[in-house]
């Protein structure tokens, strides 16, 4: 680990004053930030530790929703009564992701920027141009089981790991950051940038810009359910997960918001798919044309290629599950 | 005055005498608690890394990232940086980890990159940071030399093939055409690692007298010792290793790793106390791994199920240089019978990093293909797989013709399908919701041995200290040898005290190969032996009649404390086994049945183990408690084979890709479901003295195989490429529409 310089930010005034170079960072739970240090895959000159800022609550907002502090942990998020209630895909989530000890670590500002995990980007012995913009992308022509098939570009095939934000991506959540120009609310459909010939740039954030913040809208009412797909029963990072929020209205489709993980660089979400489930009848071949739209464009690396013909099914299982008629 | 004896047994005839069904004290066999057990959870059970010398300077390794000539670096520059004390570049460091047993170092650096991954320098700082940092920042430069293979089936692999690991008897090819049913088919099993849960960790630190003590986590001590004392060129009575404590090993902590000998030439260079820690990326790549197999099973039977012919054809890898290879047909020899048998192995040179013993080398992998095979010709034969077993068990050594020394695989496998209520349907019968639902079986056997082995016993009024080399690595070496001793000089448990891990002690079989408990314990027991001689001598008894319990001798009507007979006195005695005869004529073994029912979903081809059920015959079982945590453990190991583990190499340069705990994916409470474990009591006279064989990796052997058997009965999809990942499962599914 490279030495740094380590500030305790008493509050958010002081925090965003602490962090101005390029070469800082916060750190909140650390469960991801300090794995990459100690690989010096990222080597900040500086931390501003945000833990005692004011940040952990979760409120009701007054359009219905919630406002869930940066700093509330994984843990918990999923066990609050409210989300468990009325937004119940996201408790789920959380609980599919990573061990009970990371998740009373983990927080939601830190889960929403935790880096991919391509083999090739924890090891500074192989060229990846999201740790060292420019030196190349050993995943392509490398092992890529665990990597996208969505949204990447020939400089990067990485995915976002997450769970909480694929189901947060299906609740249409918006996050709220604070810079020293002020605050502001970005959808989380706007949150994360595609690589493009840009990987190592992974948000819209800019340097210094805190996250304060994760607004849930109102409930979306509807069955809700998060389906993730992995190489062990627990504590694996998804292949493929589903976040559904799925309403039937007198046999048809009335709601259909659909997110999924372990297929991009961001937590995936397609209007199109969404649009063609919509005021349909529920059948195996609608689901199949909706995996059809879902994966138009999806391109496998060789390694990965069972991501596409594994997601069409996942899809079909979580939306015969979602439509079914209730027992 | 202290008066040491040594009694010796040359183990060339079995044992009728079974003294131990005579003790009268009742310890062992029972489920005693580890006594050093609250060091452990209360964190007071000082590990490799733990210990503090007095200025000690930290090391950490460099890792080489290409494969050639090293023709430089940039020491000077690494020396200038914060913290830093020096840079070891010394031509003795180890490319790799030893062989278990070899005694001797492993190949040297010698200006040399072997493998993509190898340790080619140690930076020594202030701080553990200081020279982590360093050392990420260090370059060496290597020029290539040359194409290098690294996949063993690639055709441009040179690949060897020695004599004497060849066998054709009788005519597999004529049978294979005139069998009524056959199979010829090909497994795969994955490159694969221990990942013990402590990493390899050493402090050296060197005296005026220039002799070496080194903190390690090792399995073997006399053998590292002798290791470590030829890398660096000195002689053996210059070292000494202590490992107390072994946080798991499995075969990776077999022989001395590069970090002993980085910390041994730091802390001589530098001339004062160097630890060394290998990252857990370290330990992946330094360490051995288990070699990935190919496996070309032939099977031919006649409409009966009886087998006519046995083919077991395997391809191994290994590092240039390494003289072990994967001994992947090591229970093939023996675990059933047919008059035609071909056995083959090959082992392709390749630069992957070093392969080596894992768990159960051999029949971990080598058993699970084979048991895999056997299903499917007993599916051909339109037999219940455990009728097809029993129809084929071996009353002698098939190619040989020695006896068994027990054989117990007839009644593992009734008494197991008992315990599980074994009923073989065709497959794709259940169904619960998207989930398959099936069962499956397969047969467990590990080969037995006994290594020489020296222990101590002191005995005074009050109670025994047993002393020796031996590792407790997790196994509960503490735990057994204290029963043993207990129960032939009559002290309750407390009354002993059991010193291991320091190679200034006599030194005893260490850990490895499931030979550690009974060869260390035939060792304490004769150990023993000769002290209840002494104290029958004295009483003016003959030993059979004397009786020890709770600090009494009992004999006829007379209690005598031995605090009296001993009086302040302190007697001391040597047991020595020496292995004889009795393991050359005769076939020891270890026999198992396991069963387990999985789900599989039919959606996403993820497979969900929901019961699983071994029973074992291993001898006898010294103490119940830690030898059914081995068979957790080795059945948990077979989850982890069939499902889940797989070490990646990029394919071009045979790198380990998935390095770490996220990645390289072990079993998770999750994925393991209730094990019921039973053993059968068995006294296996030819084993030792002791009537007891090893426990610890029998249970590796076919459990695997069980799963991967019950996911065909699930859901019809044979994976013969292991793990059966989900993907596999499905590309099946689909397959059968
Ligand atoms: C072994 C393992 C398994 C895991 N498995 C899963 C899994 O299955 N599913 C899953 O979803 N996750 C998984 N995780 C990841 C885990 O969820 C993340 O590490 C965690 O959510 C990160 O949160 P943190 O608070 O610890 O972030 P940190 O490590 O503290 O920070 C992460 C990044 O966010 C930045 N940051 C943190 N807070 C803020 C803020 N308020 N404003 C601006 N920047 C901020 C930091 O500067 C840093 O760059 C796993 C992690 C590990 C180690
Ligand atoms: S996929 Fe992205 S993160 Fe992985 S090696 Fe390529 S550039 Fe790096």
């Amino acid at each position: 680990m490279r030495a740094f310089d380590y500030v305790r930010a008493g509050d958010t005034a002081e925090a965003l004053r602490e962090a101005g170079g390029a070469e800082t960072r916060f750190i909140a739970g650390g469960t991801n930030l300090l794995d990459l240090m100690k690989l010096e895959v990222m080597a900040p000159g500086k931390l501003v530790d945000i833990n005692r800022l004011d940040l952990g609550g979760i409120e009701a907002t007054g359009e219905g929703g919630l406002r869930i502090g940066a700093l509330v942990t994984n843990s918990d998020l999923a066990a609050d009564a409210r989300v468990r209630r009325d937004w119940p895909v996201l408790s789920r989530a959380l609980l599919a992701g990573a061990s009970g000890q990371l998740r009373n670590k983990a927080t939601t500002g830190g889960n929403l920027l935790q880096r991919t995990r391509c083999y090739y980007f924890y090891d500074r012995g192989e060229p990846c141009n999201k740790r060292e913009p420019g030196s190349g992308c050993a995943a392509r022509d490398g092992m890529n089981r665990i990597l996208a098939i969505l949204g990447t570009s020939e400089h990067c095939i990485a995915t976002h790991p997450s769970d909480m934000a694929v189901a947060m991506r299906a609740l249409g959540a918006r996050v709220e950051v604070e810079g020293q120009g002020g605050a502001r609310e970005i959808a989380l459909e706007d949150f994360y940038r595609l690589p493009g010939d840009t990987p190592h740039i992974e948000t819209v954030l800019e340097p210094g810009q805190l996250i304060t913040a994760v607004i849930l809208p109102p409930p979306a009412g509807g069955r809700q359910i998060y389906r993730k797909v992995r190489d062990r029963s627990s504590y694996a990072f998804a292949l493929v997960s589903v976040a559904a929020v799925v309403a039937v209205e007198n046999g048809r489709i009335a709601k259909a918001q659909l997110a999924f993980g372990g297929l991009g660089p961001m937590p995936w979400r397609d209007a199109d798919v969404e649009d063609a489930l919509v005021g349909e009848t529920p059948s195996a071949a609608l689901f199949d044309r909706a995996a059809d739209i879902l994966l138009a464009e999806a391109k496998g690396h060789g390694g990965n290629d069972f991501k596409i013909p594994l997601t069409r099914r996942t899809l079909a299982a979580v939306l015969t599950q979602a439509t079914e008629a209730d027992q | 005055m202290t008066l040491e004896t040594t009694r010796r047994l040359k183990h060339d005839t079995p044992d009728t005498d079974r003294r131990l069904d005579g003790m009268a004290q009742g310890v062992l066999g029972t489920g005693m608690d580890r006594p050093e057990g609250p060091l452990k959870v209360s964190g007071r059970a000082t590990y490799a890394a733990e210990a503090h010398p007095e200025a000690m300077a930290e090391g950490y390794l460099v890792r080489a990232t290409t494969i050639g000539r090293i023709t430089g670096s940039n020491a000077d520059a690494i020396r200038a940086m914060p913290g830093v004390i020096e840079v070891i570049e010394d031509e003795r460091m180890i490319r790799n980890a030893a062989q278990g047993m070899a005694g001797e170092s492993p190949v040297q650096r010698q200006g040399q990159v072997w493998y993509v991954g190898q340790p080619v320098a140690c930076v020594v700082a202030e701080s553990f940071e200081q020279a982590r940092h360093a050392a990420q920042a260090m370059m060496v430069t290597i020029e290539p030399d040359g194409t290098h293979v690294f996949d063993a089936e690639d055709p441009a692999a040179e690949v060897e093939k020695p004599e004497q690991k060849q066998l054709d008897q009788g005519d597999l090819e004529g049978a294979m055409s005139a069998a009524t049913f056959s199979l010829d088919a090909t497994y795969h099993t994955p490159s694969m690692s221990s990942a013990a849960m402590e990493p390899h960790a050493s402090i050296a630190q060197w005296d005026e007298d220039g002799v070496l003590t080194l903190r390690g986590s090792y399995q073997l001590l006399k053998f590292n010792k002798a290791e470590l004392a030829d890398v660096l060129g000195v002689a053996p009575d210059k070292v000494r290793i202590l490992s107390p404590y072994v946080g798991g090993g499995f075969g990776s902590k077999l022989g001395l790793a590069p970090e002993a000998v980085a910390a041994a030439l730091a802390a001589q260079a530098l001339g004062r106390p160097v630890r060394v820690v290998l990252h857990r990326r370290q330990v992946f790549e330094t360490v051995t791994r288990r070699s990935e197999t190919r496996q070309r099973i032939r099977l031919a039977c006649d409409a009966e199920g009886k087998l006519s012919a046995i083919g077991h054809e395997n391809l191994v890898s290994q590092l240039p240089g390494e003289v072990f290879s994967e001994p992947v047909a090591q229970g093939t020899h023996f675990q059933y019978a047919a008059p035609n048998r071909v056995i083959g192995h090959e082992i392709a040179r390749i630069r992957r990093p070093a392969a080596g013993s894992v768990r159960a080398p051999g029949e971990a992998v080598g058993v699970t293909a084979f048991e895999i095979a056997i299903d499917e010709l007993a599916k051909k034969a339109g037999i219940d797989p455990l009728e097809f077993r029993l129809r084929n068990v071996p009353d002698k050594h098939p190619e040989n013709g020695k006896p068994f020394s027990s054989s117990t695989m007839e009644a593992t496998l009734r008494e197991g399908a008992k315990r599980f209520g074994w009923t073989h349907t065709p497959p794709r019968q259940r169904r619960e919701g998207e989930w398959w639902i099936g069962t499956g079986m397969a047969g467990a056997v590990r080969v037995n041995m006994m290594i020489e082995a020296m222990a101590r016993a002191v005995l005074t009024g009050q109670g025994v200290r047993v002393e020796c080399d031996m590792t407790d690595i997790g196994t509960g070496s503490y735990a057994i040898l204290t029963q043993v001793a207990a129960e032939m000089l009559g002290f309750a448990p407390d009354r002993v005290e059991t010193v291991l891990g320091d190679t200034d002690l006599p030194p005893a079989s260490g850990s490895g190969g499931s030979f550690g408990a009974a060869s260390t314990s035939t060792a304490v027991y004769l150990a023993c032996m000769e002290l209840r001689e002494r104290l029958a001598a004295k009483l003016g008894v003959k030993e059979p009649e004397l009786t020890l319990k709770d600090g009494l001798a009992i004999h006829e009507n007379r209690q005598t404390p031995l605090a009296e007979i001993l009086g302040e006195e302190e007697w001391r005695a040597l047991g020595h086994l020496q292995p004889g005869k009795a393991g050359q004529e005769v076939r020891q073994a270890t026999w198992g049945a396991i069963f387990a029912e999985v789900a599989v979903s039919d959606v996403t081809g993820e497979t969900r183990v929901r019961r699983m059920d071994g029973t074992f015959a291993a001898g006898r079982i010294l103490n119940l408690k830690t030898a059914r945590s081995q068979c957790h453990g080795g059945m948990t190991w077979g989850i982890g084979l069939a499902l889940t583990e797989a070490m990646e190499h990029d394919p071009r340069d045979g790198h380990m890709v998935n390095r770490d705990l996220a990645e390289y994916h072990l079993p998770v409470n999750l994925d393991v479901p209730q094990l019921g474990v039973h053993f059968l009591e068995e006294r296996d006279d030819w084993a030792n003295p002791l009537q007891a064989k090893g426990i610890g990796e029998l249970s590796v052997c076919g459990s695997g195989a069980a799963v991967i058997n019950a996911i065909e009965n699930a859901c019809g999809v044979r994976v013969r490429r292991l793990p059966a990942t989900l993907d596999q499962v499905m590309d099946g599914l689909i397959a059968q529409g």
